[in-house]
């Protein structure tokens, strides 16, 4: 009896030192995120004015939704596009960074720069200097002459020489999406990279001397260890790059609603979109989580 | 030639010629390509960048003039840091990103560390609390989070007080207090898996010794936690510098290095105009503001480089992936 009430006694005192040390946490859950995203909700139903003593709000029912989705010229074709863009850039961001990470596992001259340089995007995702990108003249015109007279392979060459190939249409369209976004789809992968170089470095080397022991190749070791055992951090990668997607400056669909808030629909439309568009990716998140999980292997 | 030493050159080339070698090698060539494709992608805009950044005006609109500038100039340099009131706006986001990364370490490995070690009722929804705030885009709580610090009254327990805290430096303040800063829920679960790996006979050590919870987690688990603490510290560092999303809403009037960007062209040609020339054209606002985006990613370039270890090795050994 004695055993059991100081048993109690150290958890309820584990609970108390639980909740204390998560209590900033909390807090700003609550009342930085939690009350705001409920007032998100509250707003996309209303029209808000802003005064000069607080603001006020006027109930529009599905008002803004309808609005946003029916009046709106750019908004239905901007979530259409920037969901397909996503959708489209996962699985690449995904091969490339798998490879990469396979790549820069690999002892070999040089492997330092090449992780210097693989990891450079990371730093250099500065919100305001992305923006300033898209309207740089200089950079604009360079790029447009690599591709018409000095890049190396120019797109059309590509298409004329997978043409031969007698590749399928379906195939070829994707290869050519696949070089046209190399630059966003190496720009976007870092982390990704870093994730799968560290389940690299954790899986347990005994299981690779097995396998040589039993005389496996590194064709088979690659398809019955590596992938396997890095098959969990897909699933976090998976859910980092669509979530990545979200907050990325060059962001259309953000660009949109942004504007949007400031602009002439007004900032009860601009949240409706927000909600929706939220609601749309929270879907696909899950679908992805819950095919990608079928596969997922854990060691444990 | 003696028809043996051929054949035994012959051999020679064989043994070379082996699949393995020849496996190794068309790797080894496959991945100097991979490489140099990559550099190139990476590299392109950032040398582009800097070979505008010293070219006259005149320069970009020669056909002849491809990366060498023509006309090497140093103005583009000049105005930015004039117009951008470099010095001031560099010292005052050195300060402000210092102070909002060291208190995002502070909450988030806190944070981390009561959901690694502690049990207690709602642990697990806490935990998916964290999660859910890297899912939500800020774009959908930016105006409700902008009128509560417009209209600020203690999120709704003081109604008569109406203070404006835009402009202050109080909301990222506070959004840092509470591990609500730029990606802070990555680094709450970053912390959480790192300290869920320690060893728990260290803090049972200092818990014979008389310790408490406290005593415990600031003698023995943070200087033990360091390799995670390095990696959260520059990430947010990295992140809070390059934020121009919470930084332009909430103290978009401060002179911060990215506000300062953001109104450089701006700022230049009202300058102008004033004294009589009114249109600045986009070409030359361009290498204004390759000037500037260069001003403010140098000290993150430099940084970088400086510590490139702790960026890339310690990430793998922090268990990320726990």
């Amino acid at each position: 009896m004695r055993i059991s009430k100081i048993r109690m006694k150290k958890g309820h005192r584990e609970a108390v030192n639980g909740i204390i040390f998560t209590l900033p946490f909390t807090l700003g859950f609550t009342f930085l995120f939690l009350r705001p995203f409920v007032q998100a909700i509250i707003f996309s139903f209303h029209n808000l004015q802003i005064g000069s003593h607080g603001y006020s709000l006027d109930f529009a029912g599905f008002g803004n939704y309808v609005n946003a989705l029916f009046v709106q010229p750019e908004f239905v074709r901007t979530w259409v596009e920037t969901t397909a863009q996503m959708l489209l850039n996962v699985p690449l961001i995904l091969a490339f960074s798998f490879f990469s990470a396979v790549m820069l596992n690999q002892p070999f001259r040089g492997r330092t720069a090449a992780r210097v340089l693989y990891f450079l995007p990371v730093i250099l995702a500065s919100g305001i200097v992305l923006q300033l990108e898209q309207d740089n003249y200089f950079i604009e015109s360079l790029r447009s002459m690599e591709e018409t007279e000095q890049g190396f392979i120019s797109l059309q060459t590509l298409g004329v020489f997978l043409m031969r190939l007698r590749l399928p249409a379906g195939l070829l369209e994707f290869i050519m999406a696949a070089v046209q976004r190399a630059p966003v789809i190496i720009r976007s992968s870092g982390v990704q990279i870093l994730v799968f170089l560290a389940g690299l470095q954790s899986i347990p080397p005994s299981l690779y001397e097995a396998a040589d022991v039993e005389g496996g190749t590194a064709w088979e070791n690659f398809w019955m260890i590596t992938l396997p055992m890095l098959s969990p951090l897909i699933l976090t990668n998976i859910v980092y790059t669509i979530v990545d997607s979200l907050v990325d400056p060059q962001n259309e669909l953000v660009q949109l609603i942004r504007k949007s808030a400031f602009g002439s629909a007004g900032y009860g439309v601009s949240t409706a979109m927000s909600v929706l568009y939220f609601i749309g990716t929270f879907a696909i998140l899950l679908i992805a989580i819950a095919i990608v999980s079928k596969w997922v292997f854990y060691h444990e | 030639m003696s028809e043996t030493s051929a054949r035994a050159a012959f051999s020679r080339v064989r043994r070379l010629l082996t699949a393995r070698n020849l496996i190794a090698a068309g790797f080894a060539l496959g991945r100097l390509g991979v490489l140099i494709g990559v550099a190139y992608t990476i590299l392109f805009p950032l040398l582009a960048k800097v070979s505008s950044s010293f070219m006259a005006e005149v320069d970009i609109f020669d056909k002849t003039v491809n990366w060498i500038p023509k006309h090497f100039t140093l103005n583009n340099y000049r105005n930015a840091i004039k117009y951008m009131n470099y010095p001031q706006a560099f010292l005052n986001s050195l300060g402000l990103t210092l102070g909002l990364s060291l208190l995002q370490l502070a909450s988030c490995s806190v944070v981390g560390y009561g959901l690694a070690r502690f049990f207690f009722r709602g642990r697990e929804i806490l935990f998916g609390a964290v999660i859910f705030t890297l899912v939500v885009p800020p774009q959908m709580i930016m105006i409700p989070l902008y009128l509560n610090f417009r209209y600020f009254d203690f999120f709704g327990l003081a109604k008569s007080l109406e203070l404006n805290l835009l402009g202050t430096y109080w909301p990222l303040v506070l959004m840092g207090t509470t591990a609500m800063g730029v990606k802070n829920g990555l680094f709450v679960y970053i912390m959480r898996q790192y300290f869920r790996g320690m060893p728990r006979d260290l803090e049972e050590a200092a818990y014979i010794d008389g310790a408490g919870a406290f005593r415990a987690f600031f003698s023995v688990m943070l200087p033990g936690a360091m390799p995670a603490l390095i990696v959260v510290f520059l990430f947010a560092f990295v992140w809070q510098w390059n934020d121009y999303f919470f930084v332009n809403i909430f103290a978009g009037s401060r002179e911060l290095l990215p506000n300062a960007l953001a109104e450089l062209a701006g700022r230049y040609s009202r300058d102008l105009s004033i004294a009589g020339s009114e249109y600045v054209p986009r070409a030359h606002r361009s290498l204004l503001n390759n000037a500037g985006s260069l001003l403010l990613i140098a000290p993150l370039v430099i940084l970088y480089i400086a510590l490139q270890r702790y960026f890339i090795e310690s990430v793998e050994r922090t268990g990320l992936v726990g």
